[in-house]
């Protein structure tokens, strides 16, 4: 496809920054909106803190718990790719992206497996069996949990594809700019962290 | 053309309020629509005139226009936040109204148990203190002649009161929007003398009071087999239960209030009472919040009559 | 979003340039209309935006007009409860969501933005695009909801009434509205970075325009609160396909919480709307008065206070909906001191005009309207902020009439008044001056004879929402109806001669009315890359020849 461009600016120096500046205001904007999704949680935990409580030991805690050290680990393989990018040494840097996208899929393949437990169980909303609940409290605290962690794992799916794009061209002879291997880095780093925040709030509040 | 009635010393506040900012409002608009008119006109392009000097910057001026209105508006806004208080916190003396609300008609009961549709009468010089819930969206009740409103919600309480002084019959209307027949969700507010107020409850068909419909309620439901003091103690007594102070399961504690009680009933298992297992069925989609409401009235007279009721 | 940069850039930097006479204008190039939908320049964007919006203002303002056709009587004898419900949803939103927010913005921000500042595009030039795109696709999904039988729950989507009660298409509406937010949040990052990284050599903060600075402030509520209502949405729309229980009180959820984060962004949304609108009327009062403006760092900071406090007053929203009394006291306070930065910028217009050499031209008279009119917004919206009086006032007519000026008197207008400045900018020719006069009159006297009975009405108790009211109110309901048809009038009026001028106007030249800016230094309409060389900036904005210059008519 052939869009008719317009470049902008004057030195390719300029644009990184621009490029970096851009990534950085979209993730106060991706931040917004976990922002919302967190304060809900926390407002529907202060409604009711027994129902949240006591639905919060139905999630498979080890489950929570090895995704967290997953993504933690993915991060840490990110954060030294981008590391790596900066000293020329592509190579390395791409095996460390490509690890970091698997274990992104390996986050994907715990979450599916806690969904499919959970969709047998009857706990997911809209479809499948639907079991009582024993409170109202406790369905919210499902329905939201599922809320959450779907969009995050939204969020996971976009990373990982941007994580695995970003290795595949490192491998050539166009790698993508520092700057760039750095903002698909940065936005790893915001799947992650919005993940440590979630974490706690419904695994950690029993 | 226009047609302020008030019904109440709290509507002559509200307009005294609203005719006061609004010279506050003709003085700061009118000066700026003066100064814009007279400038335009005497600066206008190709008019010979000394345009010596303009100043383009001056910090005290830009303070003292950004201060001076906002201490005036303040004023405003420390007289109108009492007014606020104040319709918030009814009098203990006030006569009780239940309000249910549901697509699109209002239900008012009175304490006698007289109930009546989207009309609603009530005597002068009587604080009234209207319990409203909907059964189903938000809806508003707003009567103008009061200058009150108060959204009225699924699966909460919330309280409105007022003292009207001036007999007559008023607008009433639902002032969120419901659905479709929203614009109709409405009809009278009938403010009476005494008197005429207690006849015209005599001559309202009641099945019985609040409460007592309530206790019929409390038997047909079967809620004695639990909660009778004299049943084996699987539920917390009723009795002197309104009003007093509750510990919860998980070492809170709460009032055990209108909203309480309510909750207690359609979602019990939200707030279970230290000491009892959480053996108790829900009550929602079983009954309706009118019956809601009943129990809730039939608990709060066990208040007054301890142990025996009827 | 860049690689291409790497290849492109130092070959089109040794590219000859081009002289003037050669410099294409943007308009011309390229005829086809695969060039207008593949354009990346931010010109022929914000062109597509103009003809977008125009459009979808068509379909709102009919809805409006049925509206005040049913209100000329206390019966419902026009359209059905259902018909009006359906009206007047789409109404609102439509005119909030693909009018109102991508008016200024996007038609205007995206015009002026590069060539204010001395760059040849925006940052992001091929994402501009791509977030024209996505509005029309939210646009789409609107129309398609019309279609399909239209949505009956306000603009408001208010839960449970749209989540469980409602029967329209409003997972259509809201997709749609989703849609849009996205649009919105791209058009912000762009304008951010655009500012920070584009300006030209010289050009520091405190030589921006005003219209810049007020359009920072807009990108920031942009990208900060719309993804809070895109969450909002999302858990509407799995409330109504999935059966979840948020906001719904009869699974546990809570309707209030819905109202909070609602309208967390809806607030601010009122300023995504009425800070351009600002930047605006800065550029008009200066250029008319041919002066400089008066307090410039009071009037660019009062934006970005106006945007932080912005985010801090939501819950004005909802004083009679069961908030706690504590917190609405606190919200009222800080609503009247979000009054205080629109009230330095209201007093410092004024005072530029202030030994001015003032031209009373059709874009400054719109500039005049938009001041009187929001200043009536602002002042009621204080009466509005203040508890005592809101509790009898909320969700009446008097609400209807306050926001219909702080939305249709200040920023509609304010709009026009962009048009009808930039026009010869934007295409070059003149239009009809005096035509440009009468319209703007005629918006003025028929907007205040539409919505000032509306206070009257509210405060009377008339509440909104209604298709059959009592026949007390039909005296001023008539006066508004009656008033409609004059601003609507207003409205089409621009249409006809705007229209008729990009034939028949004469040559604009580049700078007809003589004014500061970097966007008048350059040929009308303005070649596809903007600037032959990139401008060097050497002084603040607005210097104009201190007063005696009378003699430029």
């Amino acid at each position: 496809m052939t869009i008719a461009r317009h470049e902008p600016f004057a030195d390719i120096a300029r644009e990184r920054e621009a490029d970096r500046l851009g990534m950085i205001v979209f993730l106060a904007s991706e931040a917004m909106l976990f922002g919302a999704i967190v304060m809900a949680l926390l407002a529907l935990r202060t409604f009711e803190p027994t129902a949240f409580a006591a639905t919060s030991e139905r999630l498979i805690l080890l489950a929570g718990a090895a995704n967290t050290a997953i993504l933690l680990t993915s991060s840490l393989l990110v954060a030294v790719g981008v590391g790596a990018r900066k000293l020329d040494r592509n190579r390395l840097a791409m095996a460390l992206f490509a690890g970091a996208a698997l274990l992104g899929i390996a986050f994907l393949i715990v979450k599916g497996s806690e969904y499919r437990a959970e969709y047998l169980e009857g706990l997911m909303p809209g479809v499948g069996p639907r079991q009582d609940f024993a409170s109202p409290g406790a369905r919210m605290f499902m329905d939201a949990y599922f809320i959450a962690t779907g969009l995050h794992a939204v969020h996971v799916i976009v990373g990982v594809v941007l994580l695995a794009g970003c290795a595949w061209r490192l491998r050539g002879d166009a790698p993508p700019s520092v700057v760039g291997t750095g903002n698909v880095g940065l936005y790893w780093h915001l799947v992650d962290i919005v993940w440590v925040f979630l974490f706690p709030i419904l695994y950690l509040s029993r | 053309m226009l047609n302020l009635r008030e019904a109440s010393e709290h509507a002559a506040h509200v307009d005294l309020l609203t005719g006061a900012f609004g010279l506050l409002v003709l003085v700061l608009a009118g000066s700026i629509f003066v100064l814009i008119f007279a400038f335009a006109i005497r600066y206008r392009r190709g008019k010979e005139v000394s345009r010596e000097h303009a100043p383009n910057r001056n910090v005290w001026l830009e303070v003292s226009w950004s201060v001076i209105p906002f201490l005036l508006i303040l004023a405003f806004f420390i007289v109108s936040a009492k007014m606020f208080f104040t319709i918030h916190e009814p009098p203990a003396d006030a006569m009780p109204i239940s309000v249910v609300a549901k697509q699109w008609m209002w239900k008012f009961q009175h304490a006698g148990g007289q109930s009546e549709i989207n009309e609603l009468h009530i005597p002068v010089g009587q604080p009234v203190r209207l319990t409203m819930t909907s059964q189903d969206v938000i809806h508003s009740l707003y009567i103008p002649a009061l200058r009150l409103k108060q959204d009225v919600l699924p699966g909460r309480y919330t309280d409105m009161w007022f003292t009207a002084d001036r007999p007559g019959s008023y607008h009433l209307f639902c002032a969120e929007f419901c659905g479709t027949d929203h614009a109709v969700m409405g009809g009278r507010f009938v403010a009476m003398e005494p008197g005429a107020y207690a006849r015209w409850l005599a001559g309202q068909a009641s099945g019985g009071s609040l409460a007592t419909e309530g206790a019929m309620l409390y038997r047909q439901l079967g809620c004695g087999a639990c909660h009778d003091s004299g049943a084996s103690a699987r539920a917390p007594a009723l009795a002197g239960l309104y009003r007093s102070r509750v510990t919860l399961a998980d070492g809170r504690h709460v009032v055990a209030d209108d909203q309480y009680l309510h909750d207690a009933i359609l979602d019990p298992n939200r707030q279970v009472t230290a000491g009892y297992d959480p053996i108790m069925p829900t009550y929602r989609g079983v009954i309706d919040e009118e019956a809601a409401m009943k129990l809730v009235a039939y608990i709060r007279i066990l208040r007054t009559v301890p142990g025996e009721h009827r | 979003m860049s690689e291409a940069g790497l290849t492109n850039a130092p070959s089109e930097g040794t590219a000859p340039r081009q002289t003037r006479a050669e410099a294409q204008s943007y308009l011309s190039d390229g005829n086809s209309l695969r060039s207008w939908l593949l354009t990346t320049d931010h010109k022929r964007i914000a062109i597509l935006y103009l003809i977008s919006i125009t459009a979808f203002f068509a379909v709102a303002a009919t809805a409006a007009a049925l509206m005040r056709l049913e209100l000329l009587t206390p019966n419902g004898d026009v359209l059905t409860a259902e018909g009006y419900n359906r009206a007047f949803t789409l109404h609102g939103v439509i005119m909030v969501w693909f009018f109102l927010i991508p008016s200024i913005p996007n038609v205007f921000g995206n015009f002026l933005i590069p060539l204010m500042i001395g760059a040849r595009d925006l940052a992001f030039p091929r994402l501009n695009l791509a977030s024209w795109y996505i509005f029309m696709a939210g646009g789409l999904f609107t129309l398609s909801a019309l279609i399909f039988g239209g949505v009956d729950t306000g603009w408001t989507f208010y839960t449970p009434l749209s989540s469980h009660y409602a029967n329209g298409n409003v997972v259509l509406a809201l997709a749609a509205v989703f849609i849009a937010g996205w649009s919105s949040i791209l058009t912000g990052i762009n304008f951010i970075v655009t500012i920070h990284k584009l300006r030209a050599p010289g050009m520091t903060w405190g030589r921006l325009p005003l219209f810049v600075w007020t359009h920072y402030a807009t990108a920031l509520i942009l990208v900060l609160a719309t993804p809070v209502l895109a969450v909002t949405l999302l858990l509407v729309m799995a409330e109504r396909v999935f059966g979840l229980g948020i906001f719904d009180p009869a699974l546990g959820g809570d309707p209030l919480l819905f109202e909070h984060l609602f309208w967390f962004y809806s607030h601010p949304a009122v300023y995504i709307m009425v800070l351009p609108a600002m930047g605006v009327v800065s550029e008009l009062v200066t250029a008319a008065a041919h002066k400089k403006l008066f307090g410039y760092w009071f009037v660019a900071y009062s934006s970005l206070a106006i945007a932080t406090i912005g985010f801090l007053v939501w819950g004005h929203h909802m004083f009679v909906s069961g908030e706690s009394m504590y917190a609405s006291t606190i919200f009222s306070f800080l609503s009247l001191i979000v009054a205080v930065p629109s009230a330095i910028k209201v007093y410092n217009w004024t005072a530029t005009l202030y030994k001015g050499s003032i031209a009373l031209n059709a874009a400054f008279l719109f500039a005049m309207g938009f001041i009187g009119l929001f200043v009536m917004g602002g002042l009621t919206g204080l009466m509005l902020a203040l508890l005592a009086i809101d509790v009898h006032v909320h969700d009446t007519y008097f609400v209807v009439a306050h926001f219909h000026y702080i939305m249709v008197g200040g920023a509609v207008t304010a709009f026009l008044g962009a048009v009808h400045f930039w026009w010869p900018k934007m295409f070059g020719r003149m239009y009809n001056e005096v035509w440009g006069r009468i319209s703007a009159a005629f918006i003025f006297i028929g907007f205040n004879l539409t919505f000032f009975p509306q206070f009257l009405l509210g405060y009377m108790g008339m509440p909104r929402r209604y298709h059959v009211y009592p026949p007390e109110f039909q005296t001023l309901n008539v006066l508004s109806s009656a008033g409609a048809s004059l601003l609507g009038i207003g409205y089409v009026l621009p249409l006809i001669y705007l229209f008729y001028s990009l034939r028949n106007g004469e040559t604009a030249g580049d700078n007809p009315w003589h004014v500061t800016g970097l966007e008048w230094t350059v040929p009308s309409p303005p070649p596809t890359h903007n600037f032959e060389e990139a401008p060097v900036v050497v002084n603040g904005p607005y210097e104009y020849p201190l007063s005696h210059d009378s003699s430029i008519a």
